[in-house]
Parts: structure tokens; sequence; C-alpha cells
């Protein structure tokens, strides 16, 4: 019974993570149509926000709750300026711009941070559950994971900012012939994707190191998981979360990690060419 | 005869500096350049594989290095296990190959889109880093061959002559088979673009839908064109490995992805010669950029690559062969006269 706990524990946490490092990815891709290739960099410098924070003895809560989402919104809205705006509406161009960008991140943060791996602290205790461990965080991870999804519906579902996004979603025309400045709901849009992906990266950090190359290892399961959920960034986030974080711990389960993450990867290429538009292109569309 | 030569006299400029290349660099060079120089021919040919595919036959392949190290490593299992570089370099070729058309048969006999493709070989790549790195350990061999994980395979034998184990190549003579095997991979991907398969192949770019209606097999032209990236890009692979004795995973690393990308916009994906150009202005840099500390590699490569997108999205070499050799032209005959034509259509 314990270890049925402990296990389910690990399930639940795999397919929260990829939710959450996903999140952003899916508002970004679901709303503009754009696949940012530096949104594992995005994550990062939301990590390493967190950890200049906690080394200027900032409260560890603020520092990986507040601080990385306000940073890196920051960050996406010049980036979306500079560079996202010029391409809107050619999505190949977009990802090998968004690649070149993740490679002058990832760059920048070796020659300021060191090819070293920074540590932020765990800020909760472990618990034990019988005879066996397990992570407090972990459990705040799940939680956190699912109130961010809640939070983002509520956001879009709710207030005036998202009526008007979803709006310029369904069609930017039409919004903008309605008195909508969709340039800025674009660009609103894309610094709250980067919000959500700096937010990931602070959560996360406490629990996979910070170094600058550590993107690499996000941007493949938030990329896929994108995509395989397709164009509702809420239901697909959450439904190809669910997918491929059961496949994932099924293998990780069953052989090693390495394996788990192949499968994950296998999954998604059957996914893909079965379903090209993703599971909310075929099954619970026009959902959000 | 001049009058073919005449019309191809870009062609037959390349032809020439390439074969003066060939025979001068070994007596003029010294052993570190000659060196460098071979790398930058064989990295040539990678960037010629993805032209090959991306630029003529529109499959965005964002996971070429795949390909590149699938073949690095098929060269270094099958030598060490052979003992000759024959067959395995053959290997080499054939295994991306049949992966290529393994995935092509998945993808484009699906009629997946444009940029899922760019998705599904992306993630393959990350499979194959993924696999290769976890294999450090004495009970991950093949044959004789160890994988070697994270550390790679070292002390991988050279090529040799064909069948003749003990005569392996030295670096004047590997310099002269990269060098030519560029120059036999560019003139034979500008043969086969003359082809009537190479003219599908491009038709099929523009608009697959109307040559489908025109009743060729647009999905068969792209599943063979990707097989020959496939097995250009594994020819590259096991060069790669033979040249340096060593190969890691970084082969199949995103990383190297990227940089052939990198080599296509800054050359000219449309072009074979601007890819190639591409790739040695690239590792060139890449090089020199190493050997100071002031900016890190990535920096410069990622900043190269927004620049040409945002920019110069059709590379140098359009821009050299649309606007400075007309420009070099109308020096030479400044008697054309453009003021008799008719000027209201100009915008």
């Amino acid at each position: 019974m314990d270890l049925a706990i402990v296990v389910a524990i690990d399930f639940v946490y795999a397919i929260a993570t990829l939710a959450l490092i996903s999140l952003g990815l899916a508002v970004v891709f679901g709303m503009m149509r754009i696949i940012n290739l530096a949104h594992g960099e995005f994550m990062v410098m939301g990590s390493y926000s967190a950890a200049v924070a906690v080394h200027h003895h900032i409260n560890i809560w603020i520092a990986i709750l507040v601080v990385p989402p306000l940073t890196v919104a920051i960050i996406g809205a010049i980036i979306e300026r500079l560079i996202i705006r010029q391409l809107y509406g050619r999505m190949v161009e977009t990802m090998l711009a968004t690649w070149g960008l993740s490679l002058f991140v990832v760059g920048i943060l070796t020659m300021v941070f060191g090819d070293i791996t920074e540590g932020v602290p765990t800020p909760l205790p472990g618990i034990t559950i019988g005879a066996y461990q397990a992570s407090g965080y972990s459990l705040f991870v799940i939680v956190f994971s699912v109130a961010t999804m809640f939070g983002v519906y509520i956001i879009l579902r709710s207030s005036r900012l998202g009526l008007l996004a979803r709006g310029t979603m369904q069609n930017a025309e039409m919004a903008a012939a309605l008195g909508t400045d969709t340039s800025r709901i674009y660009a609103v849009t894309f610094a709250f994707g980067a919000a959500l992906a700096g937010l990931a990266g602070g959560v996360l950090a406490p629990v996979s190191g910070v170094f600058p190359s550590i993107g690499g290892s996000y941007i493949g399961r938030a990329f896929i998981t994108v995509i395989g959920g397709g164009a509702a960034p809420l239901v697909g986030t959450a439904s190809a979360s669910l997918l491929f974080g059961t496949i994932n711990q099924i293998a990780t389960f069953a052989t090693n990690p390495v394996y788990g993450e192949v499968a994950l990867l296998l999954a998604a290429i059957v996914l893909i060419r079965v379903l090209p538009q993703g599971i909310t292109g075929r099954y619970m569309r026009g959902s959000l | 005869m001049i009058g073919l030569l005449r019309s191809n006299s870009g062609l037959v400029a390349v032809g020439i500096v390439g074969l003066a290349l060939l025979a001068g660099l070994p007596v003029t060079l010294d052993l570190y350049t000659l060196l460098q120089i071979t790398l930058y021919a064989i990295f040539a040919i990678l960037a010629l594989s993805l032209a090959f595919i991306w630029g003529y036959g529109g499959i965005l392949c964002f996971g070429h290095s795949a390909f590149f190290g699938l073949g690095a490593y098929a060269y270094a299992v099958a030598v060490i296990n052979i003992g000759e570089s024959t067959v395995p370099l053959l290997i080499a070729m054939a295994l991306p190959a049949l992966l290529a058309a393994g995935l092509g048969y998945f993808m484009f006999y699906a009629r997946i889109s444009d940029v899922y493709v760019g998705v599904i070989t992306l993630t393959v790549t990350l499979i194959f880093y993924n696999v290769i790195n976890s294999t450090a350990g004495p009970q991950y061999h093949i044959g004789e061959a160890l994988i070697g994980g994270f550390n790679g395979m070292p002390n991988v034998p050279s090529l040799n002559i064909p069948f003749l184990p003990d005569d392996t190549l030295d670096p004047q003579g590997m310099f002269v088979l990269c060098m030519g095997l560029l120059l036999v991979v560019y003139f034979g991907l500008h043969g086969l673009l003359v082809t009537r398969f190479g003219r599908v192949l491009v038709a099929v770019r523009e608009n697959e839908q109307r040559v489908e209606f025109l009743g060729y097999d647009a999905r068969l032209h792209k599943l063979i064109a990707f097989s020959i990236g496939g097995a250009l890009a594994g020819l590259a692979g096991c060069l790669f490995t033979a040249w340096g004795n060593y190969v890691s995973p970084t082969a199949f690393s995103v990383v190297q992805s990227a940089q052939i990308i990198i080599w296509l916009m800054v050359g000219g994906s449309g072009t074979l010669l601007g890819p190639v150009i591409g790739a040695v202005a690239i590792s060139w840099l890449t090089v020199e950029i190493g050997t100071q500390q002031v900016v890190n590699a990535n920096v410069v490569l990622g900043a190269i690559l927004l620049v040409f997108v945002l920019l110069v999205p059709k590379g140098v070499a359009p821009m050299i062969t649309e606007k400075f050799v007309p420009w070099v032209l109308s020096l030479r005959r400044p008697a054309a006269t453009p003021h008799q034509l008719p000027q209201e259509g100009k915008a």
C-alpha cells in the first residue's frame, strides 16, 4: 500500500512536471501559432533569476514563484518586439529564429554564470509514507501545477484580456475590425507565455539544478507535448501530458529513465503521425 | 561544346577552382592547416546533403544530425569489427539511407506537413542522443566495439586503400579523398537536379498538389531525395570519424543539427555553392572563436542564425549571383540598353 502511494506520486509528478514545462509554450502556440524553440532557455532564465534571488537572501518562495515569471515576462516582451513580431505568420522562420535565440541565450548564460551548476535549496522537507520517504516538494509541484493550469483557465475564461486574446485567436482580422489592438494582444500573450516558462523554471530549479544547457532537456519534451496536444492550450497540454507522462513513467519503471524518455519520444512520433493536428485537433475541438 | 561550357560558366569555374585546390593545397599548406581544411570539406559534404533535401526537396529536416551521427557510429562500429574500411564506409552510407527511407515512408506517405516533419526529425535526433549517451559501460558493445556512452569511441581506425587494411590514408591522402568526394557530391547533385527526377523534385517543393495532379508521385520523389540526403550525411559522418579517429554523442546533438542549418541559412539554402561556402566560413569562424576566451561560440552562432533569418533570409550566395555578378557584368558591358525597355511595369 505504502509503495503504491509512492509510485502513484511518481506517476502524477511526471505528468504534472510535463504539464508545467509545456504550458507556456502551449499558450503561445495555441494563441499565436508560434513554436518558440527558445522556450527551454526561457525556463533556464527563470531558474537563474531564482538562483540569483536566493543568493541575495530573498525569501525562497518569492525567489521561485514571483521573481522568475516577472523577469522572464520582461525579457519575453523585449524579444517579442525585436524578433517575433518581424516573423508573424511564418512558422518555419520563427522556429529558426528562436532556435538561434536559444543558442544565443545558452552562450550568454555560460559567459555570465560559467559552465557550473548553481543550486537552489528545496524549501520543503521530505515526508514519510510508511516505510518510504517521499519528497514533500514533489507534492508541492503537483499541487502547484494543477493550480497554475486552473489559474490560466480563469485568466483566459473570465478576464477581459483573456476574452480579447481568445477573440484574436479565433479571428484576428475581425478582432482588429472591432477595435482590438491585436499586435498588443500578441505581445501580451507572448509575454504571458514567457512568464509561465519562467515560473516553470523557477519552480523546478530546486529539483533540477541550474546550468546553462539544461534548457535542451526541457525543450524536446515540452515541444512534443504541445504538438501532441494540438491547438487548445489547456486541454491539449493536460491530455498530452497525461498520455506522455504515463508512458514515460511506465517505461521508466520497467527499465530506466533514459528509456522512459525514449518511449515518450517514440509515442510522440507515432501520435503526430496518426494525429498531425494533435489530440485537440481531432477531439474536443474548440476547447481552451 | 563551347556553348555548353559558357552556359554553365559558374559550374566550370567551381570545377576549376576545386581541382586547383585539390592538387595545390597538399603541397603548399602545412599539416595543421591541411587537416583543418579536410574537416571543412567534410562539413561541406554534410551541408550539401541537407541543402539537397531542404533547399531543393523542400523537406524541413530539423534533425539532420541523426543521419550524420548514425553514419559516424556505423563506421566506427563496423571498422573496429571488420578491421578494414571499405565495407564500413558503405555501411555508414547504407544505414542512414535506410533510416531516412523508413522515416520518409512514415512521414511522407501519411502526408505530414512541413513543420511536423521538422518536429519528427528533431525528435528522432533526441532519441538517438539519449540512447547513445546512456551506453557507457562494458556491457554495451556491438561485436568488439565498445559504444562508450558519453565518453564516445576513441581510437577508431582511419580509412585505408580499399581492401588493403595496412595502407591507411595519410593526412594528404585523406585531404585528397575528402576534397575529391566533395567535388563528386557537388557535381553529382547538380547532375541529379537536371534529370527528370530532379526537376520533379523541385516542382514538388514549389507545389506538391499540382505535381500530383500532373501524375507524378510526390511522396516517392521526396522519399528518394530524403534517402539520398541521408546517405550523403552518413558519408560525411564516416569521414568525420575517420578524420579524427574519434566519435562522441555530440555528433547526434541538437546543436549539431542547428549548425548544419546555420551553414545553409548563411550560404543560401536554395543553392548548392552557398551551403559549401557557409559550412567553410562558419566552421572556420567557430575554430577562431574557440582560440580566444572572450566570446562563447554559441553566442556568435545564435546571433548569426537570428540575423540571417531576420535580415538575409535567402543567404549570401543569391546575393552574389543576383546582385554582385550582374553588377560586374554591367561594368563590363555598359552598352546594354535598359533605357529602351518600357518602364511602366516597375513599381
